[in-house]
């Protein structure tokens, strides 16, 4: 699998090379510019890209910036954003072409390898990969005026996190140590109370359930 | 062959009649757009002379009666702090329009109180500023003064149909031809001759007012702001407001620099010391005990992500990230989709940036306008409205929650009000019990 990778700080690329390549990626190109970026993006045609949101020339929101032009230009591109902070803001924005194929992860997560390189074979292979402080913020916004969520059970609102975070019911269901049967009949109890369609296509689901959490506001 | 030169022809001469239409059409709407200014100043203008006669006089009345209770059992002390505010949220309107109106800049002059300034210490404060002494001067001179120069632009507007309407038969009211029986400016009315001539006065009175309405109206702002405003000796006193603020400002960030100190010193720092340690050990124990080494590594590694997350945290409360990425319109809708509360928010800064110190001022003054707003006012929606216009970032927060907020009595309030203050910025409250609240806050800044 080639990737693209885009991060400024020399240690950090390096450790994300060293990481990517132990699990058998292939760094098609590592930058450490917005222009850098671009020009990859462009050329190289990866199979999923690996960006910082904060690069140079500017050191403003650069990588989000390419990441989100080269979307427009290739739709469905797959694109894992990186950073040190989180923002709902820019969730959305890379939510917005409903595309899916999108990660949007703190750095911390870097620490645990193997759910990492998880996040990245997820997107890459054209699902979601949201970070937990994202679904946090948007369960909290919804808590102010949903009904619907006051409805789930704890265990039910737990399944939610996991799934909107992107992961499947296997997953999911390796995560909480229950049966993937178990799961099964959660996510149609959730659908049932939030009023979503069911859908088999686990990435077309977890963009149902970031789309009703983020609904309206 | 004959086709197109008939057309050319044609088409000439439409343009050339176009062009004449459209010369009598461009002075048309001049003229029209200026009718209606003239309208609207002298509307305006009416409106001013009779606020500024019956607010300004009321205002005077209230503020001497109130201060001849102060013998009484002490009951104007009660009174004169709240008759001072009102006369204050008065002339504050004053400046509004002027501004609004008459393009008449008046900005105000006070004096930032402490942050922990209880309900006491803060009337007293408000009644040592020379800022309301001024105010309290102004209000006899606003009834006077002020009250003509508003008058004027607008009888000259409107008094020149009196003498239409004399000149069309009121006359014969007034007289039967044989004697003086009304005066029309300094034309005395004593038949159809001299009613007349009233007409054609009116008629000079009018065409005066299509020209000088505005301008007078202006001069009535000029005015307000000669008897309002900072003059040359105010110089003094706003030199010792700029001492004030930037003593707050030397203490505030002598604070704040004293805050990240201790964090970083109790928080990540001390973490990577464990993280240190922790690898230490576990240098150690690799061949005698790899399963303790294994947990020790765990909790080196829960303990580097504890430390991520206390440095973001600060990072985020010294300089938001998104703030430094996108500016302040994006920085407040990021904090508006992190609230509990439906947040709606307007950005109009047409892509403009501030001075990032004064970007900074206006987050956190939001930030906690916001937190103030979610925490204490019950609301159910908050609306923020943050817009540039004359020279100055205006912030209007919204919220239709119980009210009642008010600056000091430890509501955050008036630690925003010293923050702005800084920056020459100032925060008016709008709250009365029951809600909606509206908390204003303007900072005057250049944009990039």
């Amino acid at each position: 699998m080639r990737v693209v990778l885009a991060e400024d700080l020399f240690l950090l690329r390096d450790g994300l090379v060293r990481l990517l390549e132990a699990y058998d990626f292939e760094i098609a190109s590592a930058v450490e510019s917005g222009p850098e970026l671009d020009r990859a993006l462009a050329e190289l045609a990866p199979d999923v890209a690996v960006v910082d949101v904060r690069l140079p020339p500017t050191h403003t929101d650069e990588g989000l910036q390419c990441a989100l032009r080269a979307r427009r230009a290739r739709p469905g591109l797959p694109v894992l954003v990186l950073s040190q902070h989180v923002e709902r803001l820019y969730a959305r924005e890379l939510l917005a072409d409903g595309d899916g194929g999108v990660g949007y992860l703190l750095k911390d997560r870097v620490f645990d390898a193997e759910q990492f390189v998880d996040a990245v074979r997820r997107v890459a292979a054209g699902g979601t990969a949201m970070d937990p402080q994202v679904i946090q913020q948007l369960l909290l916004a919804r808590a102010g005026d949903g009904r619907p969520l006051g409805r789930l059970t704890p265990r039910e609102l737990e399944v939610l996190e996991l799934m909107a975070q992107g992961r499947s019911n296997a997953a999911i269901a390796g995560h909480l140590v229950v049966t993937e049967r178990a799961i099964t009949k959660h996510t149609s109890n959730i659908f049932a109370k939030l009023g979503l369609e069911v859908s088999d296509d686990d990435n077309r689901r977890v963009l149902a359930v970031l789309a009703y959490l983020d609904q309206g506001r | 062959m004959f086709g197109p030169v008939t057309r050319q022809g044609a088409l000439g001469e439409t343009d050339r009649m176009d062009d004449a239409g459209n010369a009598q059409n461009r002075v048309g709407v001049r003229v029209r757009e200026r009718v209606r200014t003239v309208v609207l100043a002298g509307a305006r203008a009416l409106l001013l002379a009779v606020a500024s006669l019956a607010g300004s006089t009321l205002l005077l009345v209230l503020l001497l009666v109130s201060l001849a209770l102060v013998p009484a059992l002490g009951l104007g002390l009660l009174t004169t702090p709240r008759v001072v505010t009102w006369v204050r949220a008065w002339a504050n309107w004053r400046r509004l329009v002027a501004v609004r109106w008459g393009g008449v800049r008046i900005p105000p002059r006070y004096r930032v109180p402490p942050a922990d300034a209880g309900r006491w210490a803060r009337a007293l404060w408000v009644l040592r500023d020379p800022a309301t002494w001024r105010e309290l001067g102004w209000l006899p001179l606003d009834a006077t003064l002020g009250f003509l120069t508003a008058l004027v632009p607008a009888a000259l507007l409107l008094y020149p149909f009196e003498g239409f309407a004399l000149a069309l038969g009121l006359w014969r009211v007034f007289t039967d031809g044989t004697y003086v029986g009304w005066w029309y400016g300094f034309v005395p009315i004593g038949g159809p001759g001299s009613a007349l001539a009233a007409g054609v006065l009116g008629a000079v009175f009018l065409v005066a007012s299509y020209w000088l309405t505005p301008p007078l109206l202006r001069l009535h702002f000029l005015c307000t702001r000669a008897l309002l405003g900072t003059g040359r000796r105010e110089l003094a006193e706003r030199v010792r407001v700029l001492t004030e603020t930037r003593r707050d400002a030397v203490d505030t960030s002598a604070a704040e620099l004293r805050r990240i100190e201790r964090d970083l010193h109790d928080g990540a720092q001390a973490r990577l010391v464990s993280v240190g340690m922790d690898l230490g050990t576990v240098e150690a124990l690799m061949e005698k005990n790899p399963q303790k080494a294994r947990e020790l590594l765990a909790r080196a590694r829960q303990s580097s992500a504890d430390a991520l997350a206390e440095l973001r945290d600060l990072v985020h409360g010294i300089h938001p990230p998104v703030l430094a990425e996108r500016g302040l319109g994006d920085a407040v809708r990021a904090l508006a989709l992190r609230l509990p509360v439906g947040t709606e928010v307007t950005v109009d800064v047409d892509g403009g940036r501030a001075d990032a110190p004064v970007e900074s001022a206006a987050y956190f003054a939001v930030s906690e306008v916001l937190t103030n707003a979610v925490k204490h006012s019950g609301a159910a929606r908050v609306s923020v409205d943050l817009r540039y216009a004359d020279g100055a970032l205006r912030i209007a927060v919204t919220d239709d929650g119980r009210g009642g907020a008010r600056v000091g009595g430890g509501s955050g309030l008036a630690g925003v009000e010293r923050r702005l203050g800084t920056f020459d910025g100032v925060l008016a409250v709008s709250s009365p019990v029951g809600g909606p609240t509206t908390v204003t806050m303007e900072i005057p800044c250049e944009l990039s």
